[in-house]
């Protein structure tokens, strides 16, 4: 039982606290978990979140950073006032948790469907996308020699490594070779600066209440590169949830987006975040590709991986309304 | 010949099924999954009832895009190549007008819900 060894973490690390309630498994794939629960404190309860790869799995995969440097760039990030929760805990060998750490629980809401309808978000969402601008401006202006190490990715070699995932799938999709074409031929070679990038920013993995964003989760695929990626990813159609006029989240504007970071001291390069708006667009039909070969050759042959496979044709559409549009 | 009813009448009898009578009994993670098991058997509905018709128009395309004959299948494989070689590209007379197509008939089948596709479908041909 899990609260068992949670308890004894924090009563080693948390001044007065007495034991954990309420761990309950949020989410879990193969190699990473996050579970919720609350510190029984003297001065009252204290939400908490566990990341952490259970004993046994200690390779993550390729692209991940890893939870170490995650909690890093989590702590750094808080330090430098950009939205992220609280690193309160490394997990230590002897707490036999596995690898990972613990962080603050912050109240808020992640799906985008209540975030882009809900009553309770109305007075957010007109300001959502400058101040996402804001938040990414500060997270590119973390320093660089605090940073742990990470991967150094440019947008030509994850061209390369988007063909290859592709080509692994086998998977004819004349779509997605043009769009390998055009990502080809639009190569903006290496950018000026390299700075780090989040890697996965967008609608799921940023916390959002009544006053904006709280939280910017899930630093796993961070790394060296383009800031513009950032921007592109952000503004891929699939997070738009059917405010296709709304292209930072389904919230607002480029042009607001561009606005916010600006406006925080950095410049935006309008041609390098299409580009990745492109090739963002790619990466998650190639995902959704990913899916459908793990549904048909792999364990887990659910019903949900199995339909996420067909999304790819979304993909498609989107694609084509960036590189081929109809006209109006 | 194989017998009736028909796989689009068998598959639609067992979602409306599950929909009206199985759907008002299921709870939480359940209610969830038997959500995503009903898209499924509507998409293969859809699928079943306008795959003849969309692969027979595909193959009529392809063939006078390529100049060759073949499965839809190997068609595909075979433009596919063509435009990672960069033989065939948007200024290709044909082929942006052939991958609409192929798309809306797919989107058609996958997500007829899918903003984009709703979009396109409102602007036409």
């Amino acid at each position: 039982m899990i609260e068992a060894e949670l308890s004894r973490s924090v009563q080693r690390w948390c001044p007065s606290a007495t034991g954990v309630t309420g761990a309950a498994k949020l989410s879990g794939g193969a190699s990473q978990e996050t579970w919720r629960f609350d510190i029984v404190h003297t001065d009252g309860p204290i939400g908490a979140i566990l990341r952490r790869s259970p004993k046994g799995y200690g390779a993550a995969p390729t692209r991940a950073a890893g939870l170490a440097a995650e909690a890093q760039l989590m702590q750094l990030a808080y330090e430098a006032g950009v939205p992220s929760p609280r690193v309160m805990h490394v997990l230590t060998p002897d707490e036999q948790l596995g690898t990972g750490f613990i962080m603050q629980r912050v109240e808020g809401e992640t799906i985008a469907r209540k975030i882009l309808r809900d009553d309770e978000y109305a007075a957010a969402r007109p300001h959502l996308a400058r101040q996402i601008g804001g938040v990414l401006a500060g997270l590119h202006k973390l320093p660089q020699d605090k940073l742990p190490e990470l991967r150094s990715r440019g947008a030509t070699q994850e061209i390369d490594e988007f063909e290859r995932d592709y080509r692994s799938l086998n998977w004819p999709k004349p779509v997605f070779e043009l769009a390998l074409r055009w990502l080809r031929d639009h190569d903006p070679g290496p950018s000026a600066e390299t700075t780090l990038v989040h890697g996965d920013f967008r609608n799921g993995n940023l916390i959002i209440g009544a006053d904006g964003v709280r939280a910017v989760l899930d630093w796993e695929l961070a790394h060296l590169g383009d800031p513009m990626e950032d921007l592109g990813w952000v503004c891929v159609n699939s997070w738009r949830f059917g405010e296709i006029d709304k292209p930072v989240g389904g919230f607002g504007s480029r042009e607001e987006l561009f606005a916010g970071y600006e406006a925080a001291g950095r410049k935006c390069d309008p041609a390098r975040v299409k580009f990745w708006e492109v090739m963002g667009t790619l990466r998650w039909g190639i995902m959704c590709g990913g899916m459908m070969q793990r549904f048909r050759e792999g364990p887990d042959h659910s019903m949900e991986r199995a339909m996420i496979g067909r999304r790819a044709s979304e993909t498609e559409i989107d694609l084509l309304r960036l590189l081929a549009p109809r006209g109006s | 010949m194989q017998d009736e009813p028909t796989p689009i009448e068998l598959t639609k009898a067992v979602a409306d099924f599950l929909r009206n009578d199985i759907t008002p009994l299921i709870s939480g993670h359940q209610a969830f999954k038997l959500r995503v098991a009903i898209n499924i058997l509507d998409l293969v509905t859809r699928q079943l009832t306008r795959e003849e018709g969309s692969d027979a128009a595909e193959v009529e395309r392809l063939r006078a895009l390529l100049g060759m004959d073949g499965s839809v299948t190997d068609l595909n494989r075979a433009l596919a190549e063509r435009i990672a070689k960069g033989e065939v590209d948007l200024s290709t007379p044909g082929l942006a007008e052939h991958l609409w197509a192929t798309t809306m008939d797919k989107l058609a089948v996958d997500q007829p819900n899918y903003a984009s596709y709703k979009r396109e479908q409102g602007r036409g041909g």
